[in-house]
């Protein structure tokens, strides 16, 4: 090889790899001032058909390009949208009765058939949709899944015994019936759920069939359709529908823009490259009252924060440990001193966004009283040694060490945080029994109702009650309740059912979560509602 | 020369299968639950958990997951992600913003360690070379975790002299930032390495003959200086090509830049197996290549070297 000339072209191979890594694709360019069309940060969605939707990133886009059955008002009383009447005279058969007029973006009208297909997808089993949960209460549901003969073997499941669920019928054009397998009190609430929204007919390519790239520009009833396709990682971008028959909103478009770090979406709102970011991390909570000033706020949502009790850990089972330990918990300071106030301290076993909610349902238990504490803890002789578990990956450590410091300091034991790497690590132990000590949980509501807390945190067979805990007095309230004939009574026997978990303290109340947002100065009347979404019927440029 | 190449060619393949099997076993011995990681907190119903294990093959045994990732692999298929995305069209997007950015870091490094490392090599117990190795033991101090953010709040808030973040399919501004802190982990030790070399050099034999043969100061240092001094640099660029994407993962997360460092800590985050492994075959490449490369580059820098 020559010495010089090969030299000569690396320099010049250099030059040219600098001149195109500076030159491909100039940016996207600055907004101009007088569109409406608002940025708002959120996190690449998993998915965006509406029945595998069960993240808030995903629920976020899809309020913009669908408009729901029914919504919550400031009582968090469900409001028909959608929907004309939902009215049942048995709490068992619904009849929805939809709006005419109404029309998907792509110029599909809005009809039942689009609600009853887009259902009997999610319900199908094999499809394997997240949201799939919540159409259980439906009749039929258990025809659509199918047992795997042989577990995790080889052998395929059998296909399932239906593919549409009995329960939904079609009436005419506008009307359909949902048949509910038992009474339920709550039903029309839990239609809000993204999970309800309908689907067009472009979606399917044959019946039970999602069109391949559907998701990729997925078409919607709503104020808002897809600009283009979702470019993924980057940003999806909505522009309003022309002649909405609903609430129009009063911005002409959003551009969702996606950001992997909390705290990268926060620099921009910052440095106002974006209008609102609806959670800001908890590391720029100290600095974000002074970064934003008045475009700092806070507003009720529904998160539940608590420590469970392991059920096959015997120290803990005497009643009288578990109250000791919870009033040795100052959460007031907890919440004041590490959460810097965007979270409140709970005395209750559901969220205070759920009517029935009682401010201190838990009682003297849940408040801070260290020498009664002590004393109840060494008489029912506890444990001189407590481990809470949390997952590393949430940003739980500084609590979980504050709340083993208090429980050092009050009952004179050994306390110590274990952290384990990810939420499903820490599910794996408590499923193998390991002695994992308290589990550290939280839930987010899927509908504002108390049996949305009580069914699958504390009931027998809930879906999230992985401490284990079982009381047949409570799983029989919980089903009164859900099975009564009004509202009123059901709340009744719905806070009946708390009582006794009060009494029995299966779970340690520690703190209610609070949306904290900020936006720009570009936009005004920002609000952020119980499931953390913007509310894009309300805000406007400023 | 030519069968120099093509043996190392045929080393790279077997490397390549090499990594891509511990890769997968490493990944594979990591995975506990995905479709619980997946989700979150959110608890997931059997129905669910039952058609994904089968859809993934999460179920069985690590051979023949291998075996459906390989056979896919060889007919240029990385599979999907599991949220069902095409890992191809995941890389597609990723690949190029990475080497942009790595390329603009690996660029403004070597140049800054160059010029500078040469200019205190030169004239070493300078104001110059003091204040460079006071500068570059700070940098060198500095862990990315604490730079990258600390630039982005200094420069992209505070001062607001470049955009905070860069986004999708980002142009030479936007990357600037992110190139400059990506940039400085490498840059102490090249300069540093740079400056030694030099300095050696100048004290060498031939540099002495070619004064005394009464060529220029320009010439001497430009030419034979520098072309020695080299050889140390490039090798160190060449491995430091490895270390810029380690840090790329850290400096695309805060800067939101969705390349490859974005989707490896996705991947890693969410236990996605086949996106993890299909980005760092890729890697893998590159850095064997890039190595192939500096191994050609020393015969063009020094004459002495020979490949047979």
């Amino acid at each position: 090889m020559l010495g010089k000339s090969p030299w000569k072209m690396a320099v010049g191979a250099t030059a040219i790899a600098l001149l195109a890594a500076g030159c491909s694709s100039g940016g996207s360019g600055g907004s101009d001032s007088a569109d409406k069309t608002i940025v708002v940060g959120i996190g690449e969605p998993q998915h965006l058909i509406p029945s595998n939707t069960t993240e808030s990133n995903g629920a976020e886009v899809l309020d913009a390009l669908f408009y729901p059955l029914i919504k919550f008002d400031d009582k968090n009383e469900p409001v028909e949208v959608a929907a004309e009447s939902i009215t049942s005279d048995d709490n068992k058969v619904w009849t929805v009765k939809l709006k005419s007029g109404f029309t998907f973006s792509n110029g599909e009208p809005v009809v039942a058939d689009n609600y009853i297909d887009a259902w009997n997808y999610g319900a199908y089993g094999p499809n394997g949709q997240n949201a799939a949960y919540f159409y259980e209460r439906i009749e039929g549901y258990a025809d659509l899944q199918s047992e795997d003969p042989d577990g995790d073997g080889p052998k395929e499941a059998p296909e399932p015994k239906a593919k549409t669920l009995t329960g939904l019928k079609k009436v005419d054009d506008n009307t359909f019936t949902v048949t509910l397998s038992a009474p339920f009190t709550g039903w029309k609430s839990v239609m809000g759920y993204t999970a309800f929204l309908p689907l067009p007919k472009a979606a399917f390519s044959a019946p039970g069939v999602i069109a391949d790239g559907f998701e990729e520009k997925i078409v919607g009833n709503g104020p808002f359709k897809m600009k283009g396709a979702w470019q993924h990682d980057a940003q999806i971008q909505v522009e309003k529908v022309d002649d909405f028959k609903g609430d129009v909103p009063k911005v002409d478009g959003v551009t969702y823009k996606i950001y992997q770090d909390d705290q990268a979406q926060y620099a921009d709102l910052v440095a106002g490259n974006l209008d609102v970011q609806t959670t800001i991390p908890i590391e720029s909570l100290a600095s974000a009252p002074s970064d934003l000033g008045d475009r700092f706020k806070k507003s009720p949502n529904s998160v539940f924060q608590f420590v469970g009790f392991p059920t096959f850990q015997k120290e803990f089972a005497n009643a009288d440990v578990r109250r000791a330990i919870s009033m040795a918990i100052n959460r007031q300071e907890i919440t004041d001193q590490i959460f810097l106030g965007s979270q409140t301290p709970a005395a209750a076993f559901v969220s205070p966004v759920v009517a029935g909610y009682r401010p201190n349902s838990c009682g003297e238990y849940c408040t801070y009283n260290p020498t009664k504490a002590k004393q109840m803890y060494t008489a029912a002789g506890g444990p001189s040694e407590i481990k809470i578990t949390y997952n590393a990956d949430g940003g739980h450590k500084a609590w979980v060490d504050a709340t083993c410091n208090q429980l050092k300091a009050a009952l004179g034991v050994n306390c110590t945080g274990v952290g384990e790497p990810k939420f499903a690590d820490l599910l794996t132990k408590v499923e193998k029994k390991e002695p994992v000590g308290l589990i550290r949980l939280g839930w987010i509501m899927d509908y504002p109702l108390m049996e949305n807390y009580l069914g699958p945190l504390y009931s027998t067979t809930g879906s999230s009650n992985y401490y284990g805990y079982s009381n047949p007095a409570f799983d029989s309230l919980v089903k009164e309740g859900s099975e009564a004939p009004t509202t009123e009574e059901a709340i009744k026997k719905w806070q009946q059912a708390e009582d006794i978990l009060a009494q029995d303290m299966p779970v340690i109340p520690l703190r209610f979560g609070q949306n904290v947002f900020g936006h720009s100065e570009r936009v005004k009347n920002v609000n952020v509602d119980l499931f953390q979404k913007l509310d894009l019927y309300k805000i406007e440029m400023a | 020369m030519f069968r120099y190449i093509v043996r190392r060619l045929l080393q790279m393949v077997l490397t390549f299968f090499g990594a891509t099997f511990l890769l997968y076993a490493l990944v594979f011995a990591n995975q506990e639950d995905p479709i619980q990681a997946l989700a979150g907190e959110r608890p997931i119903t059997q129905n669910v958990r039952q058609v994904l294990t089968e859809r993934y093959h999460l179920d069985d045994p690590f051979l023949t997951q291998y075996w459906y990732y390989m056979k896919g692999l060889l007919t240029g298929d990385f599979g999907t992600s599991l949220t069902g995305r095409s890992i191809s069209d995941m890389m597609a997007q990723a690949w190029p913003t990475t080497i942009r950015l790595a390329l603009m870091a690996i660029i403004i490094a070597a140049t800054v360690a160059i010029v500078a490392g040469v200019i205190s090599g030169i004239r070493r117990g300078s104001i110059f070379d003091n204040v460079t190795l006071v500068l570059t033991l700070v940098i060198l101090s500095l862990p990315i975790v604490v730079l990258a953010p600390l630039t982005q709040l200094i420069f992209g808030i505070k001062l607001g002299w470049f955009p905070p973040t860069t986004g999708a399919d980002p142009g030479f501004f936007k990357l600037l930032m992110p190139a400059l802190v990506l940039g400085s982990l490498v840059v102490a030790t090249e300069l540093r390495v740079t400056r030694t070399s030099v300095a050696e050099n100048l004290r060498s034999d031939y540099v002495r003959t070619a004064r005394a043969k009464g060529l220029s100061r320009q010439r001497v240092i430009g030419v034979h200086v520098l072309r020695n001094s080299l050889i140390p640099v490039i090798t160190l660029i060449g491995v430091d090509i490895g270390q810029l994407m380690a840090g790329a993962i850290v400096t695309e997360q805060v800067f939101n830049i969705p390349g490859v460092g974005f989707n490896l800590f996705r991947g890693i985050r969410t236990e996605d197996g086949p996106l993890v492994v299909g980005f760092v075959s890729i890697l893998v490449i590159i850095f064997l290549v890039v190595n192939l490369l500096v191994d050609l580059l020393y015969a063009a820098l020094d004459p002495r070297i020979r490949y047979e």
